[in-house]
């Protein structure tokens, strides 16, 4: 079959800066913190300083007494539970009979400056029973003397358990040439988004809400607004500022986003409720603390024949977006491998401490780190380049995994082979001195999940609406979620290619639930894939009657014309066109301003099995990392000091976003492998600072050299898809096999710190291993 | 509760006059009484950096500051760097090399880096690494801010 041309695009693929950038840079980006408004009360929160208790009573009348407090809640107001996921409605936005972890919030007050709302929390008494604490998932394994939740599974602290088996495990590990276990054990880790949480909510006397929220995802916050305070959605209206960084922290619908809004309904005021540093850590909903379990058998070629997989997953108070967790770090666990045989099974279960939720890469990254482990375990047994054993195993594009994932295109052998040859690998494994290795990790994950959240399937998951009026600026509307990946300027850059326009004519609006048509917002790497589908079907809506118009002014059929920059011409001769200011007024002159609606829905996937849709999507992202590090084996502390980051985003629509989603991916995956770690004395926390939670610094950044070698999706817009979580998965492997490389320890707890590597080398040498002659 | 005492500074330079309490912190005395916002709240423990400020030319944490430090000083936030129109030269490289994300932590970066230029043009490599380390950015992994720096540093904005 002959290539194709791979066709160019005016701006689709350049480096196109931010187009908020030069609010961002002079201080004007208006964040939810910056917005006041007449009349304004400031709120706080009385959080649980019990893991677990039984509140017998709460006292709000003395709180209620002092001058300027104008409103103490409690839960029993707004009972009705709400969650992320239909199926596990777990949160009340107050606790009602029992707090559930050191953090829970168990009253709100609104007063009329932070200082009189902290003294009226103050004066709240509490008085409480005191419950058995959970701190540790294998606690709640069997019936508990209180469970956590009444809806958890049969009397213990499970909340979700999944138990999947594909093809023949047993029988495939009794004819394998080799087989590994691997079992790792991941620390907690969070989000530390810049901007901590913050949401102002004003009710009007006209029967409204108006919220403000910090929020990754405006719509499902809207969802739960309505169902909580029980106004109907289309009285309430929810505003998305900018948003300083999410991550996944900000896309549940959140406990205090709706205690906010109760505040202002109580008080007839507009209330704000910023969440300082301290409780942001206590909100959490970061990864899972996991446990897993993975035994990988092979042929003697290095093919892999089975995986056979447990994960305990520590959840937390809440369910979250737990159900998909626990399917995530199974069913993530394969591609970019072919695997024919499958097991696992996956455990969910409620511990008294912060919830977890989800964060960037979730459900693919813990499990993600055990497989790339125990595949370089397998090369090195079958004496094997790891790169050779992972060729062997790539999926090939255009099939189907053994659970009924469809997968179309993969440039995954594309990115082992940049990785491979830009590293200078076959040059370097094995061959550096003591102290310095190199490793590969690799990667997958979906470019957006098949299936919506909290919605008739049959809607579409993302719709873009566009007006033009007569001064030719064109506003987009919609309601993805910027918060900082640059979605605003991908619609911008989508809308101008299509049409031939400047980009400067783009005006993206503000979300805004009143006049955004619904996208269901940033998570699960959909914005790019989904957002970029609606915005090209909006633009290509808008550009007929524009065409149309044209045809009638140059006296030339439709057909023969095309969009150029900023004019519409006879194709082949360019001398021949109106400008789209023109063919823009013609168009208007039957109907004034032009309006055009695009939607992307996906079509149904996966099999018919409990769970099937569990990870499919309409596309997958992959990637090869080869990471290089230096070992102070005096000290145990290393450098990271050069990471190849080869990855398939299919067409990269924004260079620029691209290679910074890509480098502030591998920094929080160097986060979550080098030392951050939510610390714990049993279930209380105790780092909950950004002092003691130590995200990397500049000093501790590798050079990062990006290889975007991904040919075009066949679905996605203009080729693309995601690139926001999945380069942050093959980070961490990369590494650990590289410490391997560097002095022969292998690392199955995580976050690999400088006390850890000394542990790691004392072992070695006790068991009398030598490595590279040390 | 006494009357708070007036504070005297020069702010973005010009002569301000407010009242202030003493326990007043100055990053709520420019958010919340001058209605400053650009100066961003990221931790109130004076480990993010997207509060800093230069007091006296120097990169300051505001949320550490009593803002009675400033009297007689003289107090310059992101909006005294932000020419009337148009970017500054860091705000044009920021801009120009992907510089910001989702921008919370930048009005700081914009501020240590006009603060480390205005003392050293020409930075080395590492000096640009050092003079931002007390900034956080959980977006970029720090790499296109550096570019930026040293873009500037070059004269090529």
């Amino acid at each position: 079959m002959a290539a194709t041309e791979r066709p160019s695009y005016r701006l689709v693929g350049q480096r196109i800066p931010y187009v908020e950038g030069p609010l961002k840079v002079t201080g004007r980006a208006e964040y939810t913190d910056d917005i006041r408004r007449p009349g304004m009360l400031v709120a706080r929160l009385l959080r649980s300083p019990w893991p677990h208790a039984r509140l017998r009573s709460i006292d709000t009348s003395v709180a209620r007494a002092l001058p300027g407090v104008f409103a103490v809640l409690t839960g029993e107001k707004y009972p009705t539970p709400f969650g992320v996921l239909p199926i596990t409605h777990d949160e009340t936005a107050i606790a009602v009979g029992k707090a559930r972890y050191n953090g829970d919030i168990i009253a709100a007050v609104a007063a009329k400056d932070e200082v009189t709302a902290e003294a009226a929390l103050a004066l709240i008494h509490v008085e409480v029973d005191p419950l058995p604490e959970y701190s540790d998932p294998r606690m709640g394994l069997s019936r508990v003397e209180e469970p956590i939740h009444a809806r958890s599974l049969n009397g213990t602290n499970i909340q979700k358990e999944v138990v999947q088996h594909f093809g023949d495990v047993d029988a495939a590990f009794a004819q394998a040439a080799e087989s590994i276990r691997v079992r790792g054990t991941f620390a907690g880790v969070t989000h530390a988004f810049t901007e901590p949480l913050a949401t102002i909510a004003e009710a009007t006397p006209d029967g409204r809400l108006t919220v403000w929220s910090a929020t990754q995802v405006p719509h499902y916050l809207h969802r739960s607004l309505s169902e909580v305070l029980g106004i109907p959605m289309h009285r309430i209206r929810v505003i998305k500022p900018e948003v300083g960084g999410g991550f996944g922290g900000k896309s549940d619908p959140l406990p205090h986003e709706i205690v906010c809004a109760a505040l202002s309904i109580e008080t007839g005021r507009p209330v704000k409720l910023l969440v300082d540093r301290e409780d942001v850590f206590y909100t959490n909903h970061g990864r899972h603390p996991t446990q897993n379990d993975v035994r990988i058998a092979v042929d003697a070629h290095g093919r892999i024949l089975a995986y056979d997989i447990e994960a305990l997953i520590d959840g937390g108070a809440w369910s979250s977006f737990g159900t998909v967790t626990t399917y995530y770090n199974g069913v993530l666990s394969m591609g970019p491998y072919r695997v024919p045989n499958f097991r696992y099974k996956g455990r969910r279960v409620y511990t008294n401490r912060p919830p977890s939720g989800a964060m960037r890469a979730h459900g693919g990254t813990n499990i993600r780190y055990s497989v790339e482990l125990a595949l370089d375990m397998l090369a090195e047994k079958l004496r094997i380049d790891p790169f050779d054993l992972r060729v062997r195993n790539a999926l090939p594009p255009n099939s189907t995994t053994i659970n009924e994932f469809r997968i179309t295109s993969t440039s995954f052998l594309k990115c082992l082979a940049a990785a491979r040859e830009k590293s200078g690998w076959d040059s370097k494994f094995g061959h550096l001195p003591y102290g310095k290795g190199i490793g590969l990790g690799c990667g997958f994950y979906i470019s957006g999940s098949n299936s919506p959240i909290h919605f008739t399937p049959k809607m579409p998951q993302s719709t873009v609406h566009l007006k033009v009026d007569m001064d030719g600026g064109i506003a987009v509307h919609s309601m993805q979620a910027d918060i900082g990946q640059g979605s605003n300027t991908l619609l911008a850059v989508i809308v101008a290619e299509v049409l031939g326009v400047d980009l400067e004519r783009v005006h993206v609006q503000r979300v805004d639930t009143d006049v955004s048509p619904v996208d269901l917002g940033s998570y699960s790497s959909r914005v790019t894939f989904m957002m970029g589908n609606a915005a090209r079907a909006a633009a290509e809506q808008l550009r007929t009657p524009l065409l149309v118009a044209a045809g009638e002014l140059l006296g030339q059929p439709v057909e023969s014309l095309e969009v150029a920059h900023e004019r519409i011409q006879v194709r082949g001769e360019p001398g021949t066109g109106v400008s789209f200011m023109d063919a823009l007024h013609k168009a208007m002159e039957q109907v004034g301003a032009l309006t055009a609606s695009g939607s992307y829905n996906t079509t149904p996937k996966g099999g018919t099995f409990k769970g099937a849709r569990a990870g499919t999507a309409p596309a997958y992202s992959f990637a090869a990392y080869v990471a290089t590090v230096d070992v102070d084996v005096e000290t145990g502390e290393y450098h990271v000091e050069k990471i190849w980051a080869a990855f398939d985003c299919g067409r990269a629509l924004n260079r620029l976003a691209v290679e910074g989603q890509i480098e502030g991916s591998i920094h929080m995956g160097l986060g979550q492998v080098m030392g951050e770690s939510m610390n714990y004395r049993g279930a209380r926390l105790f780092n909950a600072s950004l002092l003691e939670y130590k995200i990397p610094t500049p000093e501790q950044m590798p050079e990062v050299e990006i290889l975007l070698v991904g040919d075009d999706d066949p679905e996605g817009p203009f080729g693309a898809k995601e690139a926001g979580e999945g380069p942050l998965i093959a980070t961490l492997p990369a590494v650990g096999n590289a410490l391997y490389d560097a002095i022969g320890v292998r690392f199955t707890e995580l976050p690999i710190t400088p006390d850890r590597v000394l542990r790691g080398l004392d072992l070695r040498k006790k068991e009398g291993r030598p490595w590279k002659g040390s | 509760m006494s009357s708070p005492d007036l504070l005297r500074f020069q702010l973005n330079g010009h002569p301000v006059e407010t009242p202030c309490e003493a326990s007043r912190i100055l990053l709520d005395l420019l958010r919340e009484d001058l209605l400053l916002t650009g100066t961003k709240r990221g931790c109130d423990l004076g480990t993010c950096g997207c509060c800093t400020v230069l007091l006296d030319g120097r990169p300051t944490l505001s949320c550490l500051s009593l803002a009675r430090l400033a009297e007689g000083h003289e107090v310059t936030t992101i909006e005294g760097l932000s020419p009337p129109q148009g970017l500054s030269p860091v705000q044009q490289a920021f801009v120009q090399h992907g510089a910001t994300q989702c921008g919370f932590c930048t009005p700081g970066f914009v501020v240590t880096a006009t603060a480390l230029l205005r003392e050293n043009p020409r930075p080395t490599h590492d000096e640009v690494v050092r003079a931002i380390s007390g900034n956080l950015c959980r977006c970029t992994g720090y790499t296109k801010i550096i570019e930026a720096i040293e873009a500037v540093a070059r004269g090529e904005a």
